[in-house]
């Protein structure tokens, strides 16, 4: 079944076999299209039905059947009303914004530097350096979140802007994406300028930042899909309700409203919508940043 | 910074790769350039993990200022001597390995087989991929507030159910702390069941589902550039050779997938050893502790219970887990890849 996935169009003489194959491949197209349509319901269904819950009045929600939620009778806006005036909603939107803004400026910045380092650059201590980012690639969250808390509470930077983002304005993901691409981006554009007596800040900035834009991209990505949905560190580093983010006002909002279905269900759409749009706009470079470590690895 | 030695040898005795007068303005460049992301990665990622266990041998009980040492009696191994001896620890390592081997397996299987569906090249396919991706881009917290839903009393879940005539478990999924395996046995008579062969409790169980969902799309992403990877000239000449589809399938297509299953198994435990975010919201590790795993009991004693030494010692344990598992599994799979 797997290899008949990949195999071509059969160029060889037609024998029995073959025959057979061609009526299999019929066969497996319609399982095929079965299984992927069946796949699909299963996937995209919970997304659907948080929609749907969200349209509903709260007293509908309380004995639903399959049927109530594929097709609610009557649709209405109020969760999301009520969500936008008197919760704190556009409060952990900004704030989720901003804190994404930060990590992705300041990824694109460090992880390009450090990658075009490792990849270009000769210098003591290079190769420890590199194993010891590498290294930290494997590490859970979990098990350096206690050590994490005391540092920053040592700095003064629990419940502030900072916890939210000084640990994290370079990952060791992005690191070795850019010097995976610098390796293989060729050096003759860089050669030129040097003989032009460029420095490297100068290189760095003018020629091999600008030419980065595919590897960036996928960095872009990456950054903001983990800073928008990050969840332990803002839990545990921020109490000031003024500061949560938007998975973190999303948890407390769910405890404090327990049978209130429709007005979770509308701050759970309302935090999903910008990264469905930034997934829609660069679906080819989600997929890559989710295989990229993973295949050079 | 200026020097301009032609056809200088870099560190190893090669030729430097840049043959340039950069050479010796690189050695200090270089350090300039990799400073930042260093520093981030030394003192929020690999100094915490030297922290941590230095924490783990104290009494570390309060939230204060680093100096004040009075209240943090230094107790050696105490903290890992209690932690073999307490049974909550016992019961979220229990956990752990259910979770993990109920997980990783069905989440590594059904992404290879998706992978290969969405591999061959249908009409359309590109649309179901990018469904098959989407929970991986969603936060594992609005996922949980959805789930949390589905699996409520009155949730869709417990509706079609009844619709189909099938009755419910009681207590509703996520409040039941009866073990799978406990329940299957008690339906032979069989009600004396050991704790390690209990099996996830019910609630565990439905985390681990959800947790299968939500992982599916981003491990057959991996295994879809794996298979893209593989020529088609191979399965041409095997199928020449007359190998049968299945036999295709076993000898060319598993084996070259090997270091594509390590990644994604890999990627897969540590995930299932640091499953906090749906946990926290869809149960808080209750009923009765079945799904408190080893990074949910962490967080309770470091942060729920303050005990900050203590927690460091589970995390430490976490930690030698973790690598234990990367090593055996690096052996097992990735191993001989020599011939």
């Amino acid at each position: 079944m797997a290899a008949e996935t990949t195999l071509g169009p059969n160029t060889y003489s037609r024998s029995n076999q073959d025959q057979r194959d061609i009526a299999l491949d019929r066969v497996l197209r319609v399982v095929a299209y079965v299984v992927l349509i069946l796949v699909t319901i299963v996937t995209i269904a919970p997304f659907y039905f948080s929609v749907s819950l969200s349209l509903m009045p709260q007293e509908e929600t309380v004995r639903l059947t399959l049927r109530d939620v594929l097709l609610p009778s009557g649709i209405q806006f109020d969760a999301y009303r009520e969500v936008l005036t008197s919760s704190d909603l556009p409060r952990w939107f900004f704030n989720s914004t901003l804190v994404a803004f930060i990590w992705v400026v300041a990824r694109c910045l460090f992880d390009t530097a450090a990658g075009y380092a490792f990849a270009r650059m000769e210098f003591p201590g290079k190769n420890l350096a590199f194993l010891m980012i590498i290294s930290t690639l494997m590490i859970p969250g979990m098990v350096t979140i206690i050590p994490k808390f005391i540092i920053l509470n040592e700095m003064g930077l629990l419940n502030t802007y900072g916890a939210l983002t000084i640990p994290f304005l370079a990952s060791a993901f992005g690191v070795f994406l850019m010097r995976q691409f610098f390796e293989n981006f060729p050096v003759d554009l860089e050669d030129a300028a040097r003989l032009d007596g460029a420095s490297r800040y100068r290189i760095f900035f003018q020629i091999a930042l600008p030419n980065a834009g595919a590897a960036l991209t996928v960095l872009i990505i990456a950054s903001f899909q983990g800073s928008w949905n990050n969840f332990l560190e803002p839990l545990i580093f921020i109490s000031n309700p003024d500061l949560r983010t938007l998975p973190i006002g999303l948890a407390y909002f769910q405890q404090e409203n327990v049978i209130n279905y429709p007005v979770q269900m509308a701050v759970a759409v309302v935090s999903t919508i910008p990264i469905a749009i930034v997934f829609f706009v660069f679906q080819r470079y989600f997929l890559q940043s989710s295989t990229s470590s993973g295949i050079k690895g | 910074m200026v020097s301009l030695p032609v056809g200088r040898m870099g560190r190893n005795g090669k030729p430097a790769r840049s043959r340039s007068p950069m050479a010796s303005e690189d050695r200090i460049a270089g350090w300039i350039f990799i400073a930042p992301a260093f520093l981030v990665l030394l003192v929020f990622i690999f100094g915490p993990i030297v922290f941590s266990a230095y924490v783990s041998l104290f009494e570390w009980d309060t939230i204060g200022q680093f100096g004040e040492e009075a209240d943090r009696p230094f107790v050696g191994l105490g903290n890992y001597q209690e932690l073999f001896q307490n049974d909550a620890f016992w019961q979220s390592a229990r956990n752990t390995v259910w979770y993990t081997l109920g997980v990783v397996p069905a989440q590594t299987a059904f992404a290879l087989l998706l992978a290969l569906l969405a591999n061959r090249k249908l009409r359309g396919i590109s649309f179901f991929r990018t469904a098959f991706y989407f929970p991986s881009i969603s936060s594992s917290v609005v996922i949980a507030v959805i789930f949390l839903w589905l699996y409520s009393g009155n949730g869709l879940i417990n509706s079609v159910l009844r619709d189909i005539g099938i009755d419910p478990p009681r207590p509703v999924w996520l409040a039941n702390p009866n073990g799978v395996f406990e329940l299957l046995a008690g339906r032979f008579g069989v009600d004396d069941v050991n704790v390690w062969l209990a099996g996830p409790s019910i609630a565990l169980l439905s985390i681990m589902l959800q947790n299968v969902w939500s992982t599916l799309g981003s491990l057959m992403v991996v295994y879809l550039a794996g298979l893209q990877n593989v020529p088609n000239e191979v399965y041409e000449a095997a199928s020449l050779d007359g190998a049968s589809r299945w036999r295709q399938f076993r000898d060319i297509t598993i084996p070259l997938l090997r270091p594509i299953t390590f990644f994604v198994v890999t990627i897969g435990m540590i995930g299932c050893f640091q499953v906090f975010d749906q946990i926290f919201i869809m149960s808080s590790g209750g009923p009765a502790g079945t799904t408190t795993t080893l990074a949910y009991f962490v967080y309770t004693q470091g942060f729920g219970g303050l005990r900050q030494g203590f927690g460091s010692a589970a995390a430490m344990v976490l930690f030698v887990v973790i690598l234990v598992v990367y090593f055996l599994q690096r052996r097992a799979i990735g191993g001989d890849e020599t011939k």
